[in-house]
């Protein structure tokens, strides 16, 4: 068994750093690449675009990174995990066979291919089965947006990432994974964890919270001391080291810039979380009042003590639907009186909209520069500043009175207060809105299927 | 003598639907007494009023100098069904680290605040 290994962060989200990944594998050693593509909504996007073309519905950006590294990770012996098939696993398992056959490496690299997540076409057998999807957070039916749901995916943990590396995959790609179990299940492979050792699993799921956000937690949008955080242009993406016994090392490769310490490490375990004695995955439900942080080092801080409790029966599913239309659109107004001109503006656009009839669920109205991120909490402001960014957003259920709010901004401009500016884009994008519906689902309805392929 | 919490912690905040949590970690392990004292699940829903709809949890993390809170109903509807700028609750460190709180002098001295 290897003594530790070093478990490296990619992306912490779908348009992250292009370069960080491949700094990852070139400016220093690591075992394996973790990356995250996908957020809540990423499915219902990939989802329509399956529709519009078979081929379609996965991170392309993780194929032309693949065809970037592919050498390297073949050199040095790096494996890589990620769930960039998004709703189309196969598609981008044979897009990736074709970036190997390309670069020459057929028949010397193994691709593992994850599926089950995806429950959209099983939606109504599951149903009639007695499977009920309640949101979690509304505690409504599905039934009642039965016919607008666009995505359905449940998240996946470690388990068939384990099983995909014991039959010797080294690239892996799935579609919901969780961003924890993609770091979780390197440790349970290398180092013969078993699932019911709840306290390595836990930590093992505690280092993929701290890395799965990239950057987040080697200084990236980090509030302690941030003037100070060192040649942010050149930062560092975090590494995790770790050893059989359960504990590990948060660390990056020398020579890049961020900062890691226990303030920096704090923040991200902060970062997205709910009750912090129950952070509950696939695999474990982990206890963050457990966790202890050292700095053992420059840019580097150890973690251990990590508690875990079983897992839970079920897997949360990702649930998108259709849910209406919106579109935001901005202009800028200037000193001298540029809150007030902005706020006239304002009125006169909703007086507008009323009189022509058009309906909406919501308008709102931000003034950028007075109260768009801390609301009232920041006061009025005390001087005559010197500009305003109007921000107006509209939603309705009716696509044609959200577009013709879109045609009703630039008006303003001949027709409202004057010195306004900003209107260089045209007219704002109608977009559709994808509402989210979290659920549970008993585990045991679920298979997952682990295919190797050799390319 | 009232203080502006930036002076006693650093913040990191997200988001979760509709919800919007804030991690609060003391700057130094000896503020974090007064955090667990002072930035309570009442007083931080009183500092948000109406930018908050629904209730305010809080969890402490005393192995990390830190409390979570959650505030429910934050987001104008979160995801893509917020129209708000910061619909992934971003700011929200910030906004709550702009609370003032009331120590009295002695403790203000003897933390070195």
């Amino acid at each position: 068994m290897k003594e530790q290994i070093r478990i490296a962060a990619g992306q912490g989200f779908w348009g992250d750093l292009l370069t960080a990944p491949i700094d990852q594998v070139r400016k220093g050693p690591v075992d394996y690449l973790m990356l995250d593509y996908l957020a809540e909504v990423t499915m219902s996007i990939l989802q329509k675009q399956r529709q519009r073309d078979p081929a379609a519905g996965y991170a392309r950006d993780f194929i032309d990174l693949m065809r970037e590294i592919l050498p390297d990770c073949v050199e040095k012996n790096i494996k890589v995990i990620a769930n960039a098939g998004g709703v189309n696993v196969p598609g981008s398992a044979e897009a990736l066979r074709a970036v190997v056959s390309e670069k020459g490496f057929s028949g010397r690299v193994r691709i593992g291919m994850i599926e089950g997540d995806d429950i959209l076409p099983r939606l109504d057998e599951l149903m009639s089965r007695g499977v009920s999807f309640i949101n979690m957070d509304t505690g409504e039916s599905l039934e009642a947006i039965r016919n607008q749901v666009q995505s359905a995916n449940v998240y996946l943990g470690a388990a068939p990432i384990v099983e995909a590396l014991d039959k010797g995959a080294q690239i892996i790609i799935g579609g919901r994974l969780t961003d924890t179990g993609l770091a979780l299940a390197p440790m349970v492979h290398e180092f013969g964890w078993s699932f019911d050792d709840l306290d390595k699993i836990a930590a093992g799921t505690i280092a993929g919270h701290i890395i799965e956000c990239g950057a987040q937690s080697s200084g990236g949008n980090c509030q302690y001391d941030w003037k100070n955080i060192p040649d942010l242009a050149n930062i560092g993406f975090p590494i995790v080291e770790a050893r059989p016994d359960g504990t590990f090392t948060v660390t990056k490769h020398d020579g890049t810039g961020g900062r890691i310490n226990i303030q920096s490490v704090r923040e991200q375990l902060l970062y997205e979380m709910g009750d912090p004695k129950a952070y509950i995955t696939p695999d474990v439900v982990a206890d963050f009042t457990t966790i202890n942080l050292e700095e053992t080092g420059k840019n580097r801080v150890r973690v251990h003590g990590i508690k875990g409790n079983p897992k839970t029966e079920f897997y949360k599913v990702s649930i998108a639907y259709s849910a209406g239309w919106k579109a935001v659109g901005t202009l800028v107004y200037s000193y001298p009186d540029a809150y007030e001109k902005a706020k006239a503006a304002d009125t006169i656009l909703r007086e507008r909209l009323d009189r022509l009839g058009l309906q909406f669920d919501l308008i709102l109205t931000e003034f950028v520069g007075v109260n768009a991120t801390h609301g009232h909490l920041a006061g009025e402001p005390k001087h005559d500043i010197p500009e305003v960014q109007l921000r107006i957003g509209v939603r309705g259920q009716r696509k044609d009175d959200v577009t013709r709010f879109t045609k009703e901004l630039a008006p303003l401009i001949l027709t409202g207060p004057p010195s306004v500016t900003g209107f260089a884009g045209g007219r704002p994008k109608v977009e559709e809105i994808m509402a989210y519906f979290p659920a549970l689902i008993p585990k045991n309805v679920i298979s997952t299927k682990v295919t190797i392929l050799d390319a | 003598m009232k203080i502006e919490l930036t002076k006693l912690a650093h913040a990191r905040s997200g988001d979760k639907g509709d919800t919007a949590n804030v991690g609060v970690i003391a700057l130094k392990d000896e503020f974090y007494p007064l955090l667990v004292k002072y930035v309570t699940a009442e007083s931080v829903a009183r500092h948000f009023g109406s930018m908050v709809k629904g209730n305010v949890e809080r969890f402490e993390l005393p192995n990390l100098r830190a409390l979570n809170f959650l505030l429910h109903g934050a987001l104008g509807g979160g995801g893509t069904l917020s129209l708000m700028t910061d619909a992934q609750g971003k700011t929200f460190s910030t906004a709550l680290l702009r609370m003032h709180i009331e120590i009295d002098d002695d403790t203000i001295k003897k933390l070195g605040i």
